[in-house]
């Protein structure tokens, strides 16, 4: 190659690697390749040589050409990942900033309670069954054995509107209105809101229960314990101890109350548990005679345990509430933090 | 029902400890409610006697006192008590003595002279709830005693809480019997004798009312003296048990009430009128009782009458006219049995509580009440004296109860129980719970003593026997069952799926009370007849709601008022209304926006939320049901809301034809934002259940594999044309190749006349078959323009 040509190829190199952007580069190419170009020219000079050297000539011009070509790529392609780096930089962003748009809200402790119990039940093949709350006295007391003058009324302090009018007092009508349309095998869960005029730190006059029972051919008050030993450990989600001992309710015999070791000593002993180590937690027993008579289901052929369990009370003592009324003030910032 | 347990150690004694005893009641159904000591620990405090008394010299109302506590030298006490005597016995706290009050006793000087302890009344050392003077002792306390042996005051109150089918443990009998079945222990009753008429006087009985008192057991007895002081050992064993001594032969009455369960009664004799007959009451017929308060009687009431009027309630409380007074010489002493029929309910309708109704309407033991007016009798004698006529007995048998033969066959106590115990086991269990068993093929033939009116079937007798066998012996068995698979209908749409739209747009779920303030009530719903609690907790939770909205707004202003100023929550469940006199419960989801759109954020400008917020998460709501096709929201008035800016939703039937409303959405009315005093606008809407909880089964439709077609349309309409109306206008022009057409800007001001908007729409148009032509699409955009011209006066926008 010429000394010249080699001169030429520095120098373009060298305005190659200064060209500042794809602009510059590519009036650099016009000006080395283009039609009037450098290299063109030296091409175009070409015809004047002798034939011999002509063709030696070419190659060295062509060596020259593609030197040049090689270096304008080489710019190009770094002037472009600089422009690109350049346009990420700039569109660089504080991902720590919040992101944009609404929160979501959450259900009431209460129904979140009731839903996990639906869970668990359902899972035995529970139904979940409703009623009204404004009921009759022969569903709520009198079918349930509980006659009109039974001590066991005054326990229920009933919020009348005329003598057989009331609202319920519990969710076991559902248990009357579901086994008076439907014969066994019945696995039934009704949860739902019910009343007692009564109000106080631990009382307010509206509640949730959800009341559940079980009627087939050959259920036990074993299968109680079984069913509800279960559901209390894996509501609580622990190991707890669970003992049920003899109570009454008109509507099932034998009758039990269950109680958990208390959830906040451990059964050391507190004053959430009242120095017992025990928690009441809910009433059980198998369906009273009584109760299959007033629905016409024989007596001989099923048997069934039932039970019923304060929502608002196992929500207490698994989230840690501390005062009932809380339910019932709708305070966001109570509620928000069982989103 | 609350004992003293020394009291009960007196009739049966197991070798268990307090707290073991109490542990086996609360596991046999007899809940422990309360264990507490008789008395704080009176360290310091004992029996002493002044020995003798002389006035301070320098204040009137003291005397100092000598007083003996057996240690060689009296004390010398300084004493205010105006009842302190010479030779008197009384609790002397010693110097170290520190009293439940928190007094500390130490030497002290009254007015110059030194005091070497305190004499003390029952209140000091917690005895009693009030006392007047010292606590005297009587005169064989012996001196230098504690006083807390010297009173057994190392004792337990128990507190029972008895369920209503054990009124056989009302009182110390019933308690030892169940604890001697429960530790296997002899029960050792006092023994109860008959005491021989001292006079022949008696008073004619008359049962007139068999039915209801099948047996009657009465006395005279004369000449006792109405000034006697019931002795400490029952004032104590009274006080443990919960009751307090009132005077002699109230407290002996009490007590035999304790002691065997059977509720007595005393009748001053000088004022009964002829003799006692056992009648219901008749029309007109009133009675003052004892606690001063005169009751019109219903008619056919139960009571003691003598031969003018009624004398007392039977079985609930006595009368004034007959109470035995502290002038009273000579009673005349009841011991009845009357069914729990003629009781229950019956103090309850006249508002009172008695430990005698309580009893009665349980249950008492209807071989009773010979024993237990002997037991009274001997006391009284023993007591306050006087001369004893002989019993006064009347009896309808045939309406004694019958203990009949209940069957109890072994396979059903597997059944029920579903564990095997075995036949001598349960024989055992039985018969110790006082039951006669005659063994027959299947079982037994039980026979349950009377006192046990909870045992009337074969599933009581299963159930004593699970409960003395232990409720913890029974297995916890996991039923089998058959796998069978439950529908999941597919239409149905669940609660938790409404909810949980409302819960990701960012509501709160609320849960306010059914009853509500009638005055809020009427604000919002006044033409609907709300249904009035006749008890309710208090007025402003005295009707049933109409609507959920009450509830959500109270909620709102409880949260407004607390510094949240953005609230966004809902409610489900029934409201209550009355129509034609009917009760209707209808299942409603409602919810309340205030505040602004978003939560305070850097990316979104803060913008009040309004009617369109709100309507978006409705049709959110709306949209589960897969096709919000027919629903309608109608400019319509309702009180509760803003009038320009209210809607009813409707919904049109999609197979009968007709319409329903279900619902209704709209902006709190400036009105009643202002009464509730709220700070901000409030956004509210409430939809019937029924309408969103089913929804169609997706079906497929055939996709077009040929190009859609989009055009815009803009059009200008007068300002009163509803969105709604244009929207049905272009639906019904539109041919099946308009497959959709959305709202994308509506626009009021320059270049469009005043009183007049512009609204643009994108149509898409598409066919199955082919791809559309210029002309055709031409043809469907003049149509529909055409169309909306005609009927809406619309024009092209420029």
């Amino acid at each position: 190659m010429s000394q010249a040509l080699e001169q030429l190829v520095t120098e373009a190199k060298q305005t190659i690697e200064s060209a500042a952007d794809l602009k510059q580069l590519d009036e650099e190419r016009v000006r080395l390749l283009g039609k009037k170009g450098v290299i063109t020219e030296q091409m175009k000079s070409l015809g004047q040589l002798e034939p011999e050297q002509r063709k030696e000539a070419g190659k060295h011009i062509n060596i020259a050409k593609q030197a040049i070509q090689n270096a304008l790529e080489a710019r190009r392609l770094s002037l472009q990942a600089a422009e690109l780096d350049a346009k990420l930089a700039a569109e660089a962003i504080d991902v720590t900033l919040p992101g944009r748009g609404q929160n979501s809200g959450g259900l009431h402790p209460v129904t979140r309670t009731m839903q996990r119990i639906e869970k668990l039940f359902m899972q035995l093949g529970f139904e979940i069954a409703e009623g009204p709350e404004i009921e009759d006295d022969f569903h709520n007391f009198e079918a349930l054995n509980i006659p009109e003058s039974h001590p066991a009324r005054a326990m229920h302090d009933t919020f009348y509107f005329d003598e057989h009018t009331l609202l319920r007092t519990h969710t076991s009508p559902v248990q009357i209105r579901v086994m008076a349309e439907r014969q066994p095998p019945l696995r039934i869960i009704a949860p739902g809101r019910v009343y007692r005029c009564d109000s106080d730190l631990t009382h307010t006059p509206m509640f949730h229960q959800v009341e559940g029972f079980m009627v087939d051919e050959h259920v036990s008050f074993a299968d109680l314990k079984g069913v509800l030993d279960d559901f209390l450990k894996n509501f609580f989600e622990e190991d707890l101890a669970v003992r049920f001992r003899p109570s009454y309710f008109p509507f099932t015999e034998p009758s039990a109350e269950a109680d958990i070791q208390c959830v906040q000593c451990g059964g050391k002993g507190c004053r959430l548990c009242g120095h017992t180590g025990w928690i009441e937690i809910l009433g059980c027993g198998m369906v009273h005679p009584r109760v299959f008579e007033h629905v016409d289901i024989d007596n001989e052929k099923y048997t069934g345990f039932a039970f019923g369990m304060g929502v608002e009370r196992l929500a207490l003592l698994r989230y840690g509430v501390n005062d009932l009324r809380l339910f019932f003030e709708n305070d966001l910032r109570f509620l928000q933090q069982f989103n | 029902m609350k004992f003293s347990e020394k009291w009960l150690r007196t009739w049966v004694n197991p070798s268990v400890s307090t707290e073991e005893l109490a542990a086996g009641l609360t596991m046999a159904g007899l809940e422990v409610d309360a264990l507490e000591a008789v008395a704080p620990a009176l360290d310091h405090v004992v029996v002493g006697q002044v020995v003798s008394l002389t006035p301070h010299p320098d204040a009137d109302k003291l005397r100092v006192c000598q007083v003996d506590v057996g240690e060689g030298t009296p004390l010398m006490i300084v004493c205010g008590a105006a009842n302190v005597q010479e030779q008197g016995r009384y609790p002397v706290a010693m110097i170290g003595a520190q009293l439940p009050g928190g007094l500390k006793i130490k030497k002290a000087k009254l007015r110059g002279i030194e005091s070497n302890g305190m004499l003390c009344s029952a209140k000091e050392l917690s005895l009693a709830e009030q006392a007047e003077g010292l606590m005297t002792l009587p005169d064989d306390a012996p001196v230098a005693t504690p006083i807390s042996e010297y009173l057994m005051l190392d004792d337990h109150s128990i507190e029972l809480g008895l369920t209503p089918n054990r009124g056989d443990c009302l009182s110390i009998k019933g308690i030892a019997r169940e604890v001697g079945v429960l530790f296997h222990a002899d029960v050792t009753p006092p023994e109860i004798g008959e005491v021989p008429p001292a006079i022949d006087n008696q008073i004619p009985v008359v049962i007139n009312a068999g039915e209801h008192c099948p047996h009657y057991v009465g006395r005279v007895i004369r000449n006792i003296n109405p000034k006697a002081v019931t002795p400490l050992w029952m004032q104590e064993r009274l006080r443990r048990c919960g009751i307090r001594s009132i005077s002699a032969s109230v407290d002996i009455t009490n007590y035999v009430l304790l002691e065997l369960g059977q509720p007595m009664h005393a009748f001053d004799l000088t004022k009964l009128s002829g003799g006692i007959d056992v009648r219901l009451s008749r029309a007109g017929e009133s009675i003052e009782l004892l606690d001063g308060q005169t009751i019109e009687l219903t008619e056919g009431a139960l009571v003691i009458a003598d031969h003018a009027k009624p004398q007392a309630l039977a079985g609930i409380m006595g009368g004034n006219a007959s109470a035995v007074t502290d002038e009273t010489q000579h009673i005349f002493l009841e011991s009845a049995f009357f069914t729990p029929g003629a009781i229950a309910g019956r103090a309850r309708s006249y508002g009172l509580h008695t430990d005698s109704s309580h009893r009665f309407e349980r249950g008492v033991d209807p071989t009773l009440q010979r024993q237990a007016i002997e037991r009274a009798t001997q006391l009284l004698l023993d007591i306050v004296g006087g001369d004893a006529g002989p019993i006064t007995e009347a009896t309808i048998a045939e309406h004694l109860p019958q203990s009949g033969q209940i069957l109890l066959r072994y396979s059903r106590i597997e059944r029920i129980l579903g564990r095997v115990i075995s036949k001598a086991t349960i024989e055992q269990i039985l018969s110790r719970l006082g039951m006669q068993l005659v063994a027959n093929g299947e079982g037994w033939a039980v026979t349950a003593p009377g006192f046990r009116f909870d045992i009337q079937r074969e599933v009581d007798l299963i159930e004593e026997i699970a409960r003395i066998y232990g409720y913890s012996e029974i297995p916890s068995n996991r039923p089998r069952l058959v796998a069978e698979m439950l529908p999941q209908p597919e239409h149905r749409i669940d609660l938790p799926a409404i909810q949980a739209v409302l819960v990701q747009r960012g509501y709160q779920e609320a849960i306010t009370y059914s009853f509500v303030d009638p005055a809020l009530q009427t604000l919002i719903e006044p033409e609907t007849d709300a249904i009035a609690l006749a008890n309710p907790i208090s007025a402003d939770l005295s009707v049933m709601r109409t609507s959920l909205w009450p509830g959500l707004l109270q909620a709102a202003q409880y949260n407004l008022n607390r510094q949240q100023d953005r609230v966004r929550i809902f409610e489900t469940g029934l409201k209550f209304s009355l129509e034609n006199n009917d009760i209707r419960q209808e299942s409603m989801l409602a919810g309340l926006i205030s505040g602004t759109q978003d939560p305070q954020q850097w990316a979104i400008q803060a913008k009040e939320c309004e009617f369109f917020d709100l309507k978006g998460d409705v049709e959110a709501i709306l949209a589960l049901t897969g096709s919000t096709d027919g629903i309608i929201f109608s400019s319509q008035r309702h009180t509760a809301l803003h009038p320009g800016q209210s809607a009813k939703i409707v919904r049109h039937g999609r197979q009968q034809g007709g319409s329903q409303d279900i619902g209704w959405i709209g902006a709190l009315h400036p009105a009643i934002e202002k009464k509730l005093g709220l700070p901000q606008r409030v956004y509210l809407f409430e939809i019937s259940m029924s309408a969103i909880t089913t929804r169609h089964v997706p079906r497929y439709r055939e996709l077009s594999k040929f190009p859609a077609i989009k055009r815009d349309l803009a059009i200008v309409v007068d300002e009163s044309i509803t969105s709604q109306s244009v929207h049905e206008c272009i639906r019904r022009a539109a041919p099946d190749m308009l497959t959709n057409f959305k709202l994308f800007d509506v626009y009021r001001g320059k270049g469009i006349d005043s009183g007049r908007k512009s609204l643009a729409y994108s149509l898409t148009l598409q066919n199955l078959e082919r791809t559309l032509t210029d002309e055709e699409v031409e043809a469907v955009m003049s149509g529909i323009m055409q169309n909306l011209n005609k009927e809406l006066g619309a024009t092209l926008r420029d």
